[in-house]
């Protein structure tokens, strides 16, 4: 197509913009660690799905030319690796993501009274922030595949939690209902991080990417108030009197 | 204007046919204007169970596309005078449906009928967003058993947010029905209670209609068990739920109870909220 108006000399933009990756980090043996991926997956289905991973190998250290098959079996697991963080690794095949540097640690800043866009939840549970803290209030109950995605705070739930919803805070989580789904608290590095509800039937708990099943809970904490925390990379499940 | 209703579940094979049919009969009979459409394109049954399927002729792909009338596609009850069908296409796919040609259908009928009630199809893709998109109210149809009442959970987060009215920041009227209750099965714990099953979807009942041989009958017949078999449990049930729906929100839900004789004995005082 010929264009008669005199093409604009417009400059290219470049944005920098700061978006939230989950880092997966393997451990040797490697075999082991993706059996324990497989069985998290089994038990969040769909939880990768379309979220950005970044590949930390400094645990692993692998040889950069093992590199290539570990990614490739993540990927069969539907998990896509947007980059890689290994120190000390020259360069990767040109079939491979970018490697990153200088990523911090994700420990979040408070922000102050800032309702940007992704504190909204992922789904549209009605929900309302109060400006004053980063904690984010839902006064409705969350519906079985519904995803609440709260970076910078705080969750709190009114109601109860379906089986098969999932709720991912940078903070804690609290449930005043039954919690049925999914809950992931400290979601963005934060070890403090607690889950506290009102009648614990929970499918996954996990603070800080640690995690514990249903299966893997005493069943006496199964039905009562209990908080979940972090205690020497162990989630405990205690009674919350 | 009327009032349109999407009978809904998720899960497949807990009713929903079946209910749509039984709750417009019944609300017909009351001397309402009631119009029932199929949006299970492809896979349609409610013609079946209205005893309708030899006089199809026209159906609601037809009208979304203008290639028939709405008032030819529209199958007039024989036996209410008030009752109509809108038959949905065997021969199409849920692909063929627009959100404008069912808005159009939706809003000519919404003027001339007092109820309009949309029987999804299973699953939560396209036939079953399209079939609540323009609801004012839902009735969930859930069996008491874990799969059908996750499923129902689901679909409740998709009226509340997927619909035209939530949308616009205003919300569905949502009603649970249990459908297939059986009160043996459940006094044996093998079967959730209906506090159970009230409490997961934290929703109003509108009704519950017992496990009964009648409405498989019914269904044979080309019937809605309303109609065929009034005197049923499940048909004075359905209603009772019929009677809700319209706006009688305080009469209090029976629970079925195992007693031999009859089902309705006892009443636990459970109402409706509206």
């Amino acid at each position: 197509m010929t264009s008669v108006a005199p093409v604009q000399k417009k400059s290219v933009r470049f944005r920098a913009r700061s978006f939230v990756a989950f880092s997966l980090t393997p451990e040797a043996p490697l075999e082991d660690w993706l059996q324990r991926l497989d069985h998290w997956i089994e038990n969040s289905p769909g939880f990768f799905a379309g979220r950005p991973v970044v590949l930390d190998l400094n645990t692993l250290d692998p040889d950069a030319g093992d590199v290539q098959g570990l990614v490739v079996q993540l990927a069969d697991r539907g998990i896509r690796v947007y980059a890689i963080e290994a120190d000390g690794m020259e360069a990767l095949g040109p079939g491979l993501p970018p490697l990153l540097v200088g990523a911090k640690k994700t420990i979040f800043e408070e922000r102050q009274a800032k309702s940007d866009e992704d504190a909204k939840p992922a789904s549209p549970a009605k929900a309302d922030e109060t400006p004053a803290s980063n904690s984010l209030m839902i006064r409705s109950p969350v519906r079985s595949g519904q995803s609440i995605f709260h970076p910078h705070g705080d969750v709190i739930v009114l109601g109860s939690t379906a089986s098969g919803s999932e709720i991912i805070a940078g903070g804690s989580v609290h449930v005043y209902g039954t919690l049925r789904g999914s809950v992931l608290a400290g979601a963005t590095g934060n070890r403090e991080a607690r889950i506290f509800c009102r009648k614990n039937e929970a499918e996954l708990l996990a603070v800080d990417g640690w995690y514990r099943t249903a299966e893997d809970m005493e069943p006496a904490s199964r039905g009562k108030p209990i908080q979940a925390f972090l205690e020497n990379g162990v989630i405990q499940v205690a009674a919350l009197n | 204007m009327g009032k349109v209703v999407v009978v809904t579940s998720g899960k497949g094979g807990v009713g929903k046919t079946t209910s749509t049919a039984a709750l417009g009969a019944a609300i017909a009979q009351t001397g309402k204007k009631v119009a029932l459409i199929d949006f299970d394109v492809g896979l349609r049954n409610l013609d079946l169970i209205m005893g309708a399927e030899r006089r199809v002729v026209f159906d609601l792909i037809n009208v979304t596309q203008g290639t028939a009338k709405l008032s030819q596609a529209l199958i007039r009850d024989k036996r209410v005078e008030t009752l109509f069908l809108l038959p949905a296409s065997q021969t199409r796919d849920k692909d063929a449906l627009t959100e404008d040609g069912v808005a159009s259908v939706i809003g000519k009928l919404r003027e001339k009928f007092d109820y309009v009630f949309c029987d999804s199809p299973a699953g939560i893709e396209r036939g079953a967003q399209l079939a609540m998109r323009f609801a004012d109210e839902a009735v969930i149809v859930t069996n008491p058993e874990v799969s059908s009442v996750r499923d129902s959970d689901r679909i409740i987060g998709l009226l509340d947010s997927k619909t035209a009215k939530a949308e616009k920041g205003e919300s569905v009227a949502k009603h649970i029905l249990v459908t297939r209750f059986d009160a043996a099965r459940a006094a044996r714990g093998e079967m959730l209670s209906i506090a159970d099953v009230l409490e997961i979807l934290s929703t109003p009942l509108l009704g519950i209609i017992p496990e009964n041989q009648g409405v498989l009958r019914a269904s044979n017949v080309g019937a809605p068990v309303t109609l065929s078999e009034p005197t049923n449990a499940a048909a004075r049930a359905y209603v009772e739920a019929a009677k809700r729906l319209g706006g009688e929100s305080s009469l209090p839900v029976a629970v079925p109870l195992m007693e031999k004789r009859g089902f309705f004995d006892r009443l636990l005082g459970r109402r409706a909220a509206a």
